[in-house]
């Protein structure tokens, strides 16, 4: 089970209105390296991994829907007081025709969120290292929308987004090495 | 909540942010270091440190979390604080 908390895991801010930059951050929100991405594969690998990282999987895959909030947020709070007009200079046309100002789990370019964009191999060294890579994609697409963005504030939600990616990485690659002493003691017995 | 929200409103989320985030780094470090003893101690000490500012903060501003893990003033106050979304 899970509980909802009321508060984001980091305040979000931004300096105005700015459609374009929500076009480029809907990457991270439904997008092949985005949070819902993160977070779905990760508590979808979990029942098949070994005992001792499902608390990992667990954990991180919860702390993704943090995340997914925190993209929202800011997607929200860049979107909500634009005119069909600014939607429609930003890129954002065929969105606000779909959608109006609403959230939708897609990626910069439209493409709708789907399922194929995670994988679960049932071989844990495959999935922990799908996981590994998957954090360090979503690390590099974070400094990529850094760099499109002059929004200091949105900024610096999005650096610290970008270094819990840095550490979710660096906790895979240690449950790697978990993994694979396990698999050499499975062997050796 | 209607009142506009003060800088004490802030300053106390912002509190619960930090030390929540100790936490989750914690979390995340003790799944793959679980015999590190020092760290399991800072995690209880944050654990507590949490949960008295978060009694403090739902006292003010309405409940954190549902399903009886937050309790309920009269009427049902689940929508008294702004959505995380909306501050
Ligand atoms: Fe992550």
């Amino acid at each position: 089970m899970w509980y909802y908390e009321k508060k984001l895991q980091y305040p979000v801010r931004v300096r105005e209105c700015n459609p374009r930059l929500a076009k480029f951050l809907i990457e991270q929100y439904g997008g092949a390296d985005g949070e819902l991405a993160a977070a779905l594969r990760y508590l979808n690998q979990r029942y098949s991994i070994p005992d001792k990282v499902i608390g990992l999987l667990t954990d991180i895959g919860t702390e993704e829907f943090a995340h997914l909030e925190m993209i929202a947020t800011m997607v929200y709070k860049l979107t909500k007081d634009a005119t069909p007009e600014q939607m429609k200079e930003a890129g954002l046309g065929a969105h606000y025709v779909n959608h109006d100002n609403a959230l939708f789990y897609e990626n910069a370019s439209g493409t709708p969120w789907t399922a194929s964009y995670i994988q679960a191999k049932g071989d844990p060294i495959a999935d922990i290292y799908e996981d590994i890579a998957a954090e360090e994609k979503a690390r590099a697409t974070y400094q990529w929308i850094i760099n499109m963005s002059d929004d200091p504030e949105l900024n610096d939600g999005l650096k610290y987004l970008r270094e819990r990616e840095v550490v979710h990485s660096q906790r895979f690659r240690e449950a790697a090495e978990i993994l694979k002493e396990e698999r050499g003691k499975k062997v050796f017995f | 909540m209607n009142e506009p929200l003060t800088n004490a409103y802030y300053e106390l989320l912002e509190e619960i942010q930090a030390v929540d985030f100790v936490l989750c780094e914690l979390t995340l470090y003790l799944d793959t270091h679980p015999w590190d003893n020092e760290a399991v101690q800072q995690f209880n000490h944050h654990a507590h440190q949490s949960r008295q500012l978060k009694k403090q903060y739902e006292k003010q501003y309405g409940p954190l979390f549902q399903y009886g893990m937050s309790y309920s003033g009269y009427p049902w106050n689940w929508k008294e604080a702004p959505w995380p979304w909306q501050v």
